[in-house]
């Protein structure tokens, strides 16, 4: 079954690698077929940045995401140019310190910014918390698969700190789904 | 793995050992990932001060025997038309990678298209044969780019490949082979005259430093390799053999994905618009409807057309015009649909798949 | 050996005008080249378009002529694929400094290990007299026919300001200090740029009062001016007539040099 997910954020937040992660965990450690792709724009850091992967069983013949099934939305401008024309049957994880918005789908809030900031005492990681969310919220990639996938990409160093961040995205999922 | 950096990785499983480029958007992670690996291998990477130089060097090193590269877009390939009808008269194997974008001009540098395939054609001044590639995924990028090498040796011509910025930036699934095939250029028998043409049409190759003395000029010149610029005889013969010597050739070089030769409709693509039609085919499930995918697109070869003898009509989506539909169009008395697409995004399936239901 | 054992005898006679100056800087060159006693095998001669860039084609060795102006980025793809050969330019005032000015500057900066001999006759020859970079203000051409506007570029300045290790000037009447200047260059790991001037009686000569062709060697001769001489000269606050022809070694340092084979 062919799967469409859509990242979309500030340049530097980590929207391209966070794509290319759950690409890697698909195609790397679960056996299935990824393609990533990316809108690029002359700006390094800052303005609205999106990513996409789609995963399939088969082969990805069209390699544009067309209708995403699945959004990850951690900024909001980048809510507003990639994530207000929704599908219904859709499902948004945004992070809900930075996105004010909400969209017609089912929406999952994660503060990922500030518990990477309050928990884990680095914002970089908040991607990677977000991460950990969607995996958790919709298990389009297993478990070990994701784990693996952050640990061949992050920096060298911060292996335990990005685990820490995924885990906390696994969390803060449960707590959605208890709370 | 993305596109741009596996397309480097064919190029070094190819034996390719010389890199001159320049940066340019959106080709510039296949320098990138070149200068971080060529030192490893040996060979040697240059960042030159501009395209025209890029080329030049690499035709240089060429020379000396090695496989040589360089990669670039729009406006980079635009300056070195020159020097690349120079490698087509000096006879000179070298691989250049266009990562299309929009043009004229600086357009879309961040935007796919096929705006570049004549000017990879015709793009230089004179008559000239060329051979262009063009992958349509990542694993192409690698398979397509060793072949260049193998095509440009064999030939002893500049070969294009010719991918976009679809194809260039997105990240699939790569399998290394073990070995890649490799065919290089014949050498020169000694006492043999440099330019002179053996039946394939190809002269064998000279290598600087091997104690040939040869002389290479881009201006016509016989046999000997001597410039006779005057002359209408020798510059025909010249011409017409640096032409032949491709165009003899294209039903036997000819690369392409047949899908159900019976079909009455069928698509033509290349590159990045052939996954819209592949996904059209997969989603239609039709069986009179088929699909020639080119990976090889110059020099084409017509008698593939005829290998869907029932196709009364050819839709031809491309990122330019109809650049391609232009040379279908000459070699069919079929109905040809051009559907041309420009700003950077791909033909969406469904606007393919609707232009279907009202064909057929 | 001589330098005349280089010649690609089956290729004489040569395209150059009676008179003309590019013979004497080859056979200078060639000289050098001879002293140093390299083979045939592992020298390389590269040029781009112009009188001066035909020269590769009357020399035995491997040769490669280019394109326009391009002359100096070949090369540097040679010299960078095969460090173990010898590579030497033949360029022209409008091939190096007009079209190819960019590749001249970056070829020093990158001090890549060249000699590239510059025939500067001042004038477009080959298409028949036009003005170039080098064509002295108020001198005539059939593009400044009402004389030149523009200034000339310095060409051993800017090799010298971009960095290349060995630079001289002399002119086709020096011959001796020609050969020992190329000699020089090839010696020297780097960038090595050489320009001599020459006469082009045909296109320059016969249009800027050079009635004979030794009327432009006899002022070549006339209006050196060793480079020792006017530095003196400047230290003792003296003018410096502005036709006068600086020459002699213009820079000689060791810079680290790129396509020197470890």
């Amino acid at each position: 079954m062919r799967t469409e997910i859509r990242f979309s954020g500030f340049g530097g937040q980590g929207i391209i690698l966070a794509a290319v992660i759950v690409g890697r965990a698909a195609v790397m450690y679960d056996g299935k077929y990824a393609v990533q792709t990316q809108v690029y724009g002359p700006e390094a850091r800052g303005g609205a940045s999106m990513s996409a992967v789609i995963i399939d069983d088969e082969p990805v013949l069209f390699p544009k995401v067309t209708s995403p099934d699945i959004y990850v939305i951690m900024s909001q401008e980048g809510f507003e140019k990639y994530g207000v024309s929704v599908c219904e049957g859709a499902v948004m994880l945004v992070d809900s310190t930075l996105v004010h918005s909400r969209p017609s789908c089912r929406c999952i809030e994660i503060p990922a910014t500030r518990e990477a900031r309050e928990s884990l005492g680095r914002d970089i990681v908040a991607n990677i918390i977000m991460l950990g969310a969607l995996v958790a919220a919709t298990g389009v990639v297993s478990h070990e698969a994701i784990e693996k996938a952050i640990l061949d990409s992050v920096p060298r160093g911060t292996e335990e700190l990005n685990l820490k961040a995924m885990k906390k995205g696994f969390e803060l999922v449960e707590q959605v789904k208890h709370g | 793995m993305q596109g741009n950096t596996a397309c480097a990785e064919g190029a070094l499983a190819a034996g390719c050992r010389f890199f001159g480029g320049y940066p340019i958007t959106p080709s510039t992670e296949v320098a990138e990932h070149m200068a971080l690996k060529l030192p490893k291998t040996g060979g040697v990477f240059i960042q030159m001060e501009d395209e025209i130089a890029s080329i030049a060097a690499v035709i240089g090193a060429s020379w000396t025997g090695m496989r040589a590269m360089t990669a670039t877009s729009g406006p980079g390939f635009s300056l070195m038309m020159e020097n690349l009808g120079f490698a087509v008269m000096t006879e000179t194997p070298c691989v250049v990678v266009n990562i299309q974008r929009g043009g004229p001009s600086t357009g879309q540098p961040t935007m796919a298209a096929q705006g570049d395939m004549l000017q990879c054609r015709f793009g230089s001044h004179g008559d000239y044969s060329a051979i262009a590639l063009s992958p349509a995924s990542v694993q192409e990028m690698y398979d397509l780019t060793a072949e260049a090498f193998n095509l440009a040796d064999r030939f002893r011509i500049p070969v294009f490949v010719m991918a976009d910025e679809i194809i260039g930036h997105m990240r699939e699934k790569l399998v290394v082979p073990d070995t890649v095939l490799r065919v290089d250029r014949k050498p020169l028998q000694k006492g043999n005259l440099p330019f002179r043409a053996d039946d394939d049409l190809v002269p064998g190759f000279p290598t600087f430093g091997k104690g040939y003395g040869v002389h290479v000029t881009g201006l016509t010149h016989d046999e000997r390799g001597y410039p006779c610029a005057t002359s209408p005889s020798v510059h025909e013969d010249l011409v017409k053999r640096l032409v032949d010597k491709v165009e003899s050739a294209r039903d036997a070089i000819a690369s392409c994905d047949i899908v159900n030769p019976e079909a009455q409709v069928v698509f033509i693509s290349y590159g990045a618009p052939s996954r819209a039609v592949q996904q059209v085919l997969h989603d239609t499930r039709r069986d009179d409807v088929g699909h020639l995918r080119l990976k090889l697109v110059w020099p084409f070869a017509e008698s593939l057309l005829s290998r869907f003898p029932d196709a009364e009509t050819f839709i031809i989506p491309e990122l330019n015009l109809g650049q391609i539909s232009r040379e279908i169009e000459r070699h069919t008395d079929r109905t040809v649909i051009p559907v041309p697409k420009l700003g950077g995004a791909l033909h969406d399936p469904s606007d393919l798949a609707g232009l279907l239901e009202e064909v057929a | 050996m001589t330098y005349e054992d280089w010649f690609r005898e089956d290729r004489l006679p040569h395209i150059y005008c009676v008179g003309c100056g590019n013979g004497t800087v080859i056979n200078c060159t060639l000289s050098a080249v001879d002293q140093m006693g390299w083979n045939k095998e592992e020298t390389v001669f590269v040029s781009g378009i112009g009188c001066s860039s035909r020269a590769p084609g009357y020399i035995v060795t491997d040769s490669l002529h280019t394109t326009h102006g391009r002359a100096i980025a070949f090369a540097t793809g040679i010299k960078m694929a095969n460090p173990d050969l010898k590579v030497i330019v033949f360029t022209g005032d409008g091939d190096l400094a007009a079209i190819g000015g960019n590749h001249f500057i970056h070829g020093c900066r990158r001090n890549i290990d060249l000699t590239v001999v510059c025939m500067n006759n001042m004038i477009y020859g080959m298409t028949g007299g036009q003005g170039s970079p080098t064509t002295p203000p108020g001198a005539l051409s059939t593009t400044t026919p009402y004389g030149s506007r523009e200034a000339a570029f310095d060409l051993c300045g800017l090799a010298a300001a971009a960095g290349a290790n060995y630079v001289a000037r002399y002119t086709s009447y020096h011959v001796t200090e020609l050969t020992r200047a190329v000699r020089a260059g090839l010696e020297s790991p780097g960038f090595s740029f050489i320009e001599a001037l020459v006469q082009c009686p045909t296109n320059y000569g016969r249009r800027n009062k050079f009635r004979q062709v030794l009327d432009q060697i006899e002022y070549f001769k006339s209006h050196a001016l060793l480079v020792q001489k006017a530095n003196r000269m400047r230290e003792e606050g003296k003018k410096i007539p502005d036709d006068m022809i600086i020459i002699g070694e213009l820079a000689r340092r060791n810079r680290p040099a790129l396509g020197v084979r470890k």
